[in-house]
């Protein structure tokens, strides 16, 4: 029981950050039904961005960590969402209303650009990174097995959920929030109603990097070490979280990301560490084959 | 920005210019990419021992960047242009190419093969030159292979490198555990590699386009994984090697053979030369790329290559005219993991070693890139994207650890010039009002 909970609560700090990258995954499929497949280096420049802005703080002599983590998250979202935007405007945005697979093309390599961009600049080696946030609490304890919650695995989960209930409220009721949504639904009428479409995909690439960008930073301080081909693997399982939880829906990302975590928490606590990536992929097909929508995804109407 | 973008991409060059649009515009494209450099750029980190890190700067490069773009940003919109011929641009060259090519293909196919026959013997061919040729061969099988089930049957696969893994663990594991030879083990890796496709595509083939493409690539990872961590079977990280050479009808390519067994240099009374089996080997690959070709240009004009091109184009009508999408589906696939499984086959035996390693998620990338730059479903296509995206990072080399940082760009650059590829030319194979330029090989 012990064992489980803990394994619970990783799985829940795992499923936090795949959840805020499949954001990111989710929003753009939605409005323009493209994989990008870049999101993934993204999530990977921020978690470099953000080591970087660590370690210019803690040059700079700040030591009290709320406020370096506060700057650190202000300075990785502002710098990496720079990435997603610079990746649309000149990856995407050309090929807009070409066929389905150009815009993929070219979004597989811009992720091979810059996987080599990051490892040239900052060489191949893992980065080591100091534990910044320590120590926790004893949550409960049965037969000799402590149920540890860091404050690290708090300070996650509850950034979060903090996230997601900003970002919910941004889409539900702000102007922008209206205009993403109009566009999910239908891009041409969205036009036609005098909805900036290109600024408004603009604005989705950008939020999309910075949640990813908050994912890179929680990643760098939980393992401690980065290197240039983190995004790979990680991009792949938040997009599948987000075909679990229902593409286009953005509690159906935040749920199919905690449920991906907690399998390859609990994958990799029972059975074996090595096949906890296969789990996943396995999940994945097992959703689509059963339900291709999947779990809080609108069926889609297949027109003539 | 993007207004002052658009006043000076929309007036040609003859209106007066705006300058000052143009300079705002340039500037703040040095600015993006000064706020891009400063972080991964302008500052790098390093180890400093004992598992800390240090910062060095490089504000310098930071500075060059922004004028690169600034002035290329200037120069972008200050090129010279035709007013008249705006739209044609730089790719009229390769426009007027795909139109020619696709007019005249028997003539540019029978050119393609001859000069690829006699390659090995040209008075310039070095084994290095030979042995890039196999490798570019190996791309085009592999293309023509993906085009089946991309650019025919219009069903996108990211995970086709599993195939190949499929195939060539096969042809490897058959020679050490079986001792096969090359040639025998070379249908049951098409056959294996085939139920493999089979087996993966009965579940979710059902599914949109898009769904298949992650679930591909989730089926690629799955094989990779299982190779690498089933080891007694696999050899896990380390590979299986010794996988034997091909032989000619029984010949072996070797400077000297055991008892009983006449090598090939002894077979017709020559001088050994390793250059041999290269040669060989090429020609191997080559006669497979043909077969290849030639099987699914054959495919095409059958009923199930009419079924895979109507599919692509409109899955609806095609259910209502009474084809099973699935059956459909799951035929494409089969044949383009053959395919894939034969070509991996040949890596095994030429290679002579293989590992997990070989068959990553970028292999996928770059056969698929290989079918959509070259134009989908255009074979001639395939061919030139193949040998543009072999011999890219060979000219790399020089710079070797920028190779791959051009591909990414050269994928995004030609997919942003010409999104529809490099030799576009889709039209049906089959069209009610016959067109007396429709060939075969496109």
């Amino acid at each position: 029981m012990a064992y489980f909970l803990q394994q619970l609560i990783n799985g829940l700090t795992l499923g936090s950050i795949y959840g805020l990258i499949a954001i990111g995954y989710t929003m753009v499929y939605g409005i323009i039904g493209m994989i990008n497949f870049a999101h993934g280096e993204i999530y990977m420049i921020g978690a470099f961005v953000s080591i970087i802005a660590l370690l210019v703080l803690g040059l700079a002599g700040i030591s009290y960590v709320p406020l370096a983590l506060a700057l650190v998250l202000l300075t990785t979202m502002f710098f990496t969402s720079i990435y997603g935007w610079t990746v649309e405007r000149l990856a995407y945005r050309p090929l807009r209303g070409s066929h389905r697979l150009a815009p993929l093309i070219s979004a597989i390599g811009m992720s091979i650009f810059l996987q080599n961009y990051v490892q040239i600049l900052q060489g191949a080696r893992e980065k080591p990174m100091p534990p910044l946030v320590q120590g926790g609490f004893t949550v409960f304890e049965s037969g000799g097995f402590a149920v540890r919650l860091s404050y690290l695995q708090l300070f996650i989960i509850l950034l979060t959920l903090v996230l997601m209930t900003g970002f919910t409220t941004l889409i539900a009721a702000t102007r922008l929030g209206r205009a993403q949504r109009a566009c999910a639904q239908d891009i041409r009428m969205a036009a036609l109603l005098g909805v900036d479409v290109d600024r408004v995909i603009s604005t989705t690439f950008v939020m999309g990097a910075a949640l990813a960008a908050v994912a890179g930073l929680m990643v760098t301080l939980y393992y401690g070490v980065v290197d240039f081909f983190i995004g790979f693997l990680a991009g792949v399982k938040a997009f599948t979280a987000a075909v679990l939880g229902g593409i286009g829906s953005l509690p159906g990302a935040m749920l199919g990301g905690i449920l991906i975590g907690l399998i390859e928490a609990f994958w990799s606590g029972y059975f074996s560490a090595e096949y906890k990536d296969v789990s996943v992929f396995v999940v994945l097909i097992l959703v689509l084959v059963f339900r291709p929508t999947g779990l809080l995804g609108q069926p889609e109407l297949e027109k003539v | 920005m993007t207004a002052a973008a658009g006043l000076a991409v929309e007036k040609p060059a003859r209106t007066p210019l705006y300058w000052s649009a143009l300079f705002k515009d340039a500037i703040l494209a040095a600015l993006v990419a000064t706020l891009l450099a400063l972080p991964l750029v302008g500052m790098q980190t390093y180890d400093i021992g004992g598992g800390a890190l240090g910062i060095r700067t490089h504000f310098d490069w930071v500075a060059t960047a922004a004028a690169a773009v600034f002035a290329g940003r200037l120069a972008w919109h200050l090129r010279p242009r035709h007013p008249r011929r705006a739209e044609a641009g730089g790719d009229k060259v390769f426009s007027r190419l795909a139109t020619w090519s696709s007019r005249r293909t028997p003539l540019v196919a029978a050119a393609g093969i001859a000069f690829a026959v006699v390659l090995p013997f040209l008075p310039f061919s070095s084994r290095y030159l030979i042995d890039l040729g196999t490798t570019v061969l190996i791309y085009v099988m592999l293309g023509w292979g993906l085009n089946v089930v991309v650019g025919l049957a219009g069903l996108l696969d990211l995970g086709y490198v599993a195939f190949y893994a499929v195939g060539a663990y096969t042809c490897a594991l058959l020679a050490r555990d079986l001792g096969l030879t090359f040639w025998e083990a070379l249908p049951f890796s098409g056959l294996v590699a085939a139920g493999f496709g089979v087996i993966l595509g009965f579940p979710v083939l059902r599914l949109r386009g898009d769904y298949l493409a992650i679930v591909t690539l989730g089926f690629g990872e799955i094989i990779r994984i299982v190779l690498l961590n089933w080891s007694p079977v696999t050899g896990g990280p380390n590979g299986i090697s010794d996988i034997p050479r091909p032989s000619f009808f029984g010949l072996p390519f070797a400077r000297s053979a055991p008892e009983g067994v006449t090598t090939f240099h002894q077979f017709f009374g020559i001088e050994f030369s390793p250059n041999q089996r290269v040669v060989f080997l090429y020609l191997v690959i080559l006669a497979l790329a043909l077969v290849t070709n030639l099987f699914t240009l054959r495919l095409r004009k059958l009923p199930i290559g009419r079924a895979w091109e109507a599919l692509r184009e409109d899955e609806i009508a095609c259910r209502a005219l009474g084809i099973n999408p699935t059956n459909v589906k799951l035929s494409a696939f089969g044949i383009g993991a053959m395919l894939g499984g034969f070509a991996g086959s040949f890596f095994a035996t030429r290679q002579g070693f293989i590992s997990p390693e070989s068959f990553t998620f970028t292999e996928s990338a770059t056969i698929l890139a290989i079918v959509v730059l070259g134009g989908m479903g255009s074979q001639m296509g395939v061919v030139l994207a193949a040998i543009l995206l072999v011999t890219l990072p060979e000219f790399g080399r020089a710079f070797a650890e920028f190779r791959m940082l051009l591909f990414g760009a050269a994928m995004v650059a030609i997919m942003v010039w010409r999104p529809r590829g490099l030799l576009a030319h889709r039209e049906p194979s089959l069209r009610l009002a016959p067109h007396e330029s429709g060939g075969a090989l496109r």
